[in-house]
């Protein structure tokens, strides 16, 4: 059986090149980047040409750039190393868990957290983040694109509401990176976390950027690794690999890698749309990134939709799984407004570099057909159609 | 065998069912494994009275773990589908309002006629699947004669599950295999180490598996704390059978037919709990000799092996899923209420269970005690 995978925003295919780049730094280059020796410069060498890639990826100096196991770390250490007992901090509810559960967490340690809504496209009303500030404010985190949906959020006016509050901004850009370009400055954060294997490198790396003068308490207690930021070896082959996804994602954008992308997303989407009837995307009428289809369609489990698709070698995604592997209802498509069946009924197509417009046009073949069979035997759908 | 079947084998992650999908599998069919998830083991941990630790079995990661690992072992696709919010509804809430109105409910039944039989096979065949496989201890067959889906009981009687199957229709039994119908539990066990499962010696599972520890009187404490709703009080008198109070009781849940503990009262000889009146809150007790009756009522019947009774019919019935099933004549008396009359008096026909009817090893249908 033919397989096509269509989920990259789960994760994504290390590209070849990258892996070509890192694969010496598990045997040839083997050096502790801590050591004073010649293994270590040359892999210290390595680690520091990485670091200069993710940077210019993100318009930001080296020494802003910390490299973590990945996204989750990232967000963490940005949400506990910049907040203390009593602050106040304000988030969406359409954040990540990576972001959400860090929060739940601070509000244990005497945090307070107010989540602001979204609309029902999934945006962010900065307005609302201007009324949540308060004078305890100490920290105001919003991603730049939702890992669901897609949609991206008014990261550029919220940092000028946090610029001007004098309150630090942290976004979560896993989704965004590599996507879309990024640029801190313009954006006006003081930190950001990235993830290495949503942007083709491997699984267990990732990087925040810290403005420079921004303090921050580390996550972990060791070596003075990165500046004391993050102590801990590093993983020299990941934060290689990361660096080489960076310098490809930005040859990506100058060769317009993203407005292809959205072409095969938007045949993708428009093919479903035009062939299945009481379907639409979630978030429609907002701004997202390229390569994202949220799509829900009507008397359908999404659960039983993406089982169906996986047997037949198409692999996509719905909600956010628990920990039994069980499909939850999406928090993102309930915060949006939509009720457990609409949102139970959505699954997230994703498309990355490596997937092509013949994988497209199979897609288009198999979901129109799943739809039809899992309709047929819905007890819901018939009961509709017959009243 | 012709052109391989595609099963949909329901996984819970034991030893049975495991086996099913192995067995299945080596006969060259496609398998795919399903776990449904039904109930978050956390969710009530830490309420009052409740372990802080999760020790239920439902759905609990372990045996989503066990479970996945089989099916890796043997190499099938395996998912969890999750059917919580459909559980709650038609088999937790309905568990706590029978208990709470002075019934004994029986949830295995109301999860395989609302849950395993019907959400998973609707999942199965949307999937692709032709049927659904479960590791019971049954048998279905096809019965030209009488042009009918039968259920019969297993070869080894003492793990007999018919009792929590009369509920399947006819649409259900033809979409529905039990493979380990003809066999023994030592004989299953030995073809889960043949097969090399791991979890060949996992012991059986026997309580409520929502309901942690067993102790479902808590559970319902829990479960209306956490929605904010308070235990109705269904405190009420202790009262003979001539209707003489002789003391006060805590709550009609706490009470099931044939209880002789925990009554509070005490006489020279022992007393039982006789019946529960929902409405005045009366638990009526009295000597073990008032515990025996001939007849009961069934009410929402399933027929199985007949499409209607049009004249009484002998059969034998259990009325708990221990109980040796007794002779008595089946009569209809409404459009789904059946009376049965046995030919000896049992003991604690208890409302809320379910009444079995057998013609020797066929399920000729059931229903729930009024």
């Amino acid at each position: 059986m033919r397989r096509i995978y269509l989920d990259n925003n789960a994760t994504t295919p290390v590209l070849p090149e990258v892996f070509q780049t890192m694969s010496p730094y598990f045997g040839e280059h083997f050096g502790n980047a801590s050591s004073i020796h010649h293994h270590g410069q040359e892999t210290r060498a390595a680690v520091e040409r990485a670091r200069d890639s993710v940077a210019m990826l993100l318009n930001c100096r080296a020494a802003e750039i910390v490299f973590t196991s990945g996204g989750t770390e990232a967000d963490n250490l940005a949400l506990s190393g910049l907040t203390v007992g009593g602050d106040h901090m304000i988030t969406s509810t359409v954040e990540h868990h990576a972001v959400l559960n860090a929060c739940k967490h601070l509000e244990e340690t005497g945090c307070e957290v107010t989540h602001v809504p979204v609309d029902g496209r999934g945006l962010v009303d900065p307005d609302d983040v201007r009324r949540a500030l308060r004078p305890n404010t100490r920290l105001i985190s919003i991603m730049i694109a939702n890992n669901e949906t897609g949609v991206l959020q008014p990261v550029e006016e919220i940092g000028r509401i946090a610029a001007e509050a004098e309150v630090c901004f942290h976004t979560d850009a896993v989704q965004a990176a590599g996507k879309v370009p990024i640029d801190v400055k313009r954006i006006g954060c003081h930190v950001l976390s990235i993830s290495g294997h949503k942007m083709h490198a491997p699984q267990g790396v990732g990087a925040l950027y810290l403005r420079k003068g921004t303090r921050l308490q580390p996550l972990f207690y060791g070596g003075r690794h990165e500046r004391s930021r993050r102590a801990g070896t590093e993983n020299v082959p990941g934060i290689v690999a990361l660096g080489k996804a960076a310098e490809l994602a930005m040859q990506g954008f100058d060769r317009g890698d993203d407005r292809k992308m959205s072409a095969l997303r938007d045949r993708l989407e428009q093919g479903i749309l035009t062939q299945v009837e009481d379907a639409g995307v979630n978030g429609e009428g907002a701004l997202r990134v390229p390569n994202t289809s949220s799509l829900y369609f009507g008397d359908i489990d999404g659960e039983a939709m993406v089982i169906s698709l996986d047997l037949k070698g198409l692999a996509v995604s719905t909600g956010a799984a628990c920990s039994s592997g069980a499909i939850e209802p999406s928090h993102v498509l309930m915060a949006m407004g939509q009720r457990v069946d609409r949102a139970r009924a959505s699954v997230r197509f994703s498309i990355g570099k490596q997937n092509t417009g013949d994988e497209i046009d199979i897609a288009l073949a198999l979901v129109p057909e799943t739809v039809a069979r899992l309709r047929e035997l819905s007890p819901v759908h018939r009961k509709t159609v017959v009243s | 065998m012709s052109d391989p079947r595609t099963i949909a084998v329901a996984m819970s992650g034991g030893v049975d069912s495991s086996t099913v999908a192995a067995m299945l599998r080596a006969e060259g069919n496609n398998i795919i494994g399903l776990t449904m998830q039904l109930w978050n083991q956390r969710r009530l941990a830490g309420y009052e009275g409740m372990p802080e630790k999760v020790t239920g079995r439902c759905c609990s990661l372990d045996d989503v773990y066990d479970a996945r690992r089989v099916a890796q072992h043997i190499g099938i696709p395996y998912y969890v589908v999750n059917h919580e919010e459909r559980f709650e509804r038609d088999v937790v809430r309905p568990f706590v309002a029978e208990y709470l109105s002075g019934r004994t409910p029986i949830p295995c039944s109301l999860c395989n006629n609302h849950l395993k039989f019907d959400q998973l096979l609707v999942v199965a065949r949307q999937i692709g699947a032709d049927c659904v496989a479960t590791g019971h201890y049954a048998r279905v067959g096809y019965d030209d004669a009488r042009g009918r889906w039968l259920l019969k009981r297993p070869a080894d009687h003492s793990k007999d599950q018919t009792y929590f199957l009369f509920g399947l229709t006819q649409e259900q039994l033809a979409h529905t295999l039990f493979p380990l119908g003809e066999m023994t539990k030592p004989q299953v066990r030995e073809l889960a180490r043949k097969h090399g499962l791991a979890l060949a010696e996992k012991p059986d599972s026997q309580e409520i598996c929502f309901v942690p520890g067993g102790d479902y009187k808590r559970f319902i404490d829990a479960y209306l704390a956490e929605d904010g709703e308070a235990l109705p009080d269904t405190a009420g008198e202790l009262v003979t059978a001539n209707g003489e109070v002789i003391g006060e009781h805590s709550g009609i849940h706490n009470f099931t037919v044939g209880q002789r503990k925990g009554l509070g009262v005490a006489t020279g000889s022992p007393l039982y709990v006789i019946q529960i009146n929902g409405a005045d809150k009366q638990v009526v007790v009295g000597g073990d000799e008032l515990l025996y009756s001939r007849t009961l009522r069934a009410c929402r019947v399933n027929l199985i092996s007949v499409d209607d009774l049009r004249e009484p019919m002998p059969v034998s019935v259990k009325i708990r899923h221990r109980h040796e099933a007794a002779a008595a004549m089946l009569e209809k008396i409404g459009p789904d209420q059946f009376l049965v009359t046995f030919d000896q008096p049992q003991r604690a026909i208890t409302p809320g269970q379910a009444a079995v009817f057998y013609d020797d090893e066929i399920v000729v249908g059931g229903g729930w005690i009024e």
